[in-house]
């Protein structure tokens, strides 16, 4: 098991190697750089710079040196004083920004994750074993819908639904008397009482493909012979399907946390952005369009790496469960 | 993956209807024919029992059909405003008048009204005046498809209101001949960027399958990176250093070339892992031995045995890149106004606010929800099809 994890540890390397580089590509993309984009906004707010001042600021940014050592400057800025550099739309450090709306974003993405399992793993049971009935034709549908419709879509069409039924609208994380206030347990309830349609709306498209490999997996299980020979044998109904297929059938479950986890991410973001909520989205959204590279940067960067490290999460926890990964020769 | 219970199940009683001896071989077209078919012709066979995937053809082509003759079938320009005609309801056409006697598609007199409770414009039927629709009716020449100049429109009544099948939008715009013309860029961007990701995907697992050591490791160490990143937020990254004065065309490739170079990974792994496979085949090693140059090996010997897969990959990265312009235009990273697409035109229903005062501008959504729903039919279908030996 250790040599397992350590194995992990080891792939895991390259892969934030590489999503340091595309981060800092997306930063150096735009033409121009920082300084450039940051000079002229300071022209325009009023204030006057000669060649010198400008010489000097490019220095202190290290920006008159080669693209490789702003790179490494970059990097060994992040992990070793945990700064970001500065957003010049917002006039403050990255990591600030970040740290204000990264909590909520991996509490609502986690919590998507929960909604499609509870959602997806009863409903793919159900439909699987009553093959072709209204549940399963329903369900089916739903998967194919699910998968077929893009995630603000479906976001707007909730929403919209949503305010047909009760009138009310989901425009905030928060009401508007605890927006700026410290966390407290009212600020607490108040979240949980309007963060639920959020993580549902970003459940849904999740659950859609999970319903469908699910099902999948366990139809082929459920013709296989075992399944007949403890039939036979007089097991009742659900202790049998619930002790083997269910079990077998769970197997791809966990194997596709790396898969669901990119578009629970990629749900988060664009759900944010319609419905403008406190999450890391919105500030994403804003810093393209602005072209603020040091701050979207960053964000593709974090987003990455949590990706990454929830997948080696996943990819240990299924390690653990399933005897076959771990002695497994490829791992 | 869906159909696979449905297509065993059926395949099982055919097989036992066709009586055919040798099990787990059904007889498709009746004895002889079944062993000396094409690989081809077999695949047609199994695709044709898939009805969806057939039906979602048929669907397609009327969709794509509608793209190419835009021009013919709106009433307006995507981009012809009507002033005092802002908000307004989709047209309901009525066949029958107020007796109950059919008279043909006709719509009533609109009255722009401002509702006392909402202080909102809204359009009120009235009733004593109905204006017949007719077709092919005169017009201001237009330059159509090909630069013909096309003197009439399809659809409109003669009494000079306009005519909004989806409804009009804040600006007036109808958008109906909206939805229309931004089928062209929404659906054709999906095979401007297959092509590409096809180019990327075949090369570089091509590559990493042919030659193997290191080159294969790192090559599939990149594809493992990129199916496990979240794509949104780097299309975002990368759309964001698209200058905005660019042109359509110029912002239309550009995008294209974002979304195939993020989403070539499955192709590549596919054709790798086919190629890896095929090279122990012993034909394989027979045309080597036989002096084949490797050029000849993969193109005449490797690349027909994978096909179909090929195919599969292709209609399944269809509905990703169609899928990825909308989210990035209805973000405002994409195609911009004037240019339509579907994501532009969803774009101005970014705010709940304005859906729940004009829903009908969530209509090119299901434009949307239908194109991609008809691929990924065709794509199961594919699947299911795409080894014919299988299963059957």
């Amino acid at each position: 098991m250790l040599a397992y994890i350590a194995r992990r540890f080891v792939i895991m390397i390259p892969m934030l190697v590489l999503l340091s580089i595309i981060a800092f590509v997306i930063i150096q993309l735009p033409p121009g750089d920082y300084l450039t984009t940051y000079i002229n906004a300071r022209i325009a707010a009023g204030e006057t710079f000669n060649k010198a001042e400008i010489d000097a600021l490019r220095a202190q940014y290290g920006l008159d040196q080669s693209i490789y050592v702003q790179y490494a400057r970059w990097m060994g800025d992040i992990l070793f004083r945990g700064s970001f550099g500065t957003s010049f739309f917002w006039g403050r450090p990255v990591g600030d920004l970040l740290v204000e709306r990264l909590p909520i974003t991996i509490f609502v993405s986690l919590s998507s994750l929960i909604v499609v399992y509870t959602l997806a793993i009863p409903i793919a049971i159900i439909s699987a074993i009553y093959k072709y009935s209204w549940f399963d034709f329903l369900a089916t549908t739903f998967g194919f819908i699910g998968l077929a419709t893009p995630n603000f879509l479906i976001a707007l069409a909730l929403s919209w639904i949503f305010f047909l039924i009760t009138g009310g609208m989901v425009t905030s994380l928060f009401s508007l008397e605890f927006r700026d206030a410290p966390w407290s347990f009212a600020k607490f309830l108040d979240l949980m009482s309007n963060v639920w349609l959020p993580i549902l709306i970003i459940g849904l498209s999740g659950t859609a493909g999970l319903i469908r490999t699910l099902r999948a997996t366990l139809l082929d299980e459920l013709s296989r012979p075992y399944v007949v020979t403890a039939r036979s044998k007089g097991l009742t109904e659900t202790k049998l399907l619930l002790k083997y297929p269910v079990r077998i059938a769970m197997n791809p479950v966990f194997s596709t946390i790396g898969w669901l986890l990119p578009g629970l991410i990629n749900g988060g973001v664009i759900v944010g952005i319609v419905l403008n909520l406190q999450m890391i989205g919105p500030v994403l959204m804003q810093a393209t369009l602005t072209q603020d590279m040091y701050l979207a940067g960053s964000i593709v960067l974090i987003l990455g790496v949590l990706t990454v490290i929830g997948t080696l999460i996943s990819d240990i926890l299924l390690a653990w469960l399933d005897p076959r990964i771990r002695y497994g020769a490829e791992g | 993956m869906e159909q696979r219970g449905k297509g065993t199940m059926t395949d099982i009683t055919d097989e036992v209807e066709a009586g055919a001896g040798i099990p787990g071989m059904r007889v498709s077209e009746g004895g002889e024919t079944f062993y000396t078919a094409s690989q081809w012709q077999l695949m047609w066979w199994k695709f044709r029992k898939h009805k969806a995937a057939l039906v979602a053809i048929g669907v397609l082509l009327f969709l794509y059909l509608i793209a190419i003759f835009a021009d013919l079938l709106t009433p307006y320009a995507a981009n012809e405003r009507f002033g005092g005609w802002e908000i307004c309801q989709p047209a309901s056409i009525h066949f029958r008048d107020e007796s109950g006697k059919w008279v043909g598609p006709s719509v009533y007199k609109l009255g722009r009204t401002v509702d006392t409770e909402t202080f909102r414009v809204k359009f009120v039927e009235d009733r004593s005046e109905r204006y017949p629709v007719r077709f092919f009716i005169p017009a201001e020449p237009r330059k159509a498809l090909l630069g013909v100049m096309q003197s009439w429109r399809l659809f409109g009544v003669e009494e000079g209101q306009p005519v909004f099948l989806f409804g009009s939008d804040n600006l007036g715009r109808d958008v109906f001949s909206r939805t229309l013309y931004a089928s062209r860029i929404s659906m054709f961007i999906g095979f401007g960027g297959v092509i590409l990701t096809f180019v990327f995907g075949v090369t570089l697992g091509g590559i990493a399958g042919y030659l193997g050591g290191v080159v294969d490791e790192v090559i599939m160490r990149v594809v493992d990176f990129m199916v496990a990143t979240p794509t949104i937020p780097l299309w975002m990254g990368l759309a964001a250093a698209i200058p905005r004065d660019w042109s359509v065309t110029n912002t239309y490739f550009a995008i294209t070339i974002i979304l195939s170079v993020l989403g070539w990974g499955g192709l590549a792994r596919t054709v790798r892992g086919k190629l890896l496979s095929l090279r122990e085949e012993d034909y394989i090693m027979a045309a080597r031995v036989y002096g084949a140059s490797p050029a000849r090996l993969i193109g005449r010997y490797m690349l027909p045995n994978f096909m179909s897969y090929l195919l599969v990959n292709i209609t399944i990265a269809v509905p990703y890149t169609i899928l990825g312009e909308t989210s990035l235009s209805f973000l405002g990273l994409g195609i911009q106004p004037p240019a339509v697409s579907w994501g532009t035109l969803l774009r101005d229903a970014q705010q709940l606010t304005v859906v729940a005062q004009r829903p009908w501008q969530m209509i090119p959504g299901i434009f949307v929800v239908l194109t991609v729903l008809m691929f990924n039919f065709i794509g199961d279908g594919l699947r299911d099809a795409a080894d014919p030996y299988s299963r059957l």
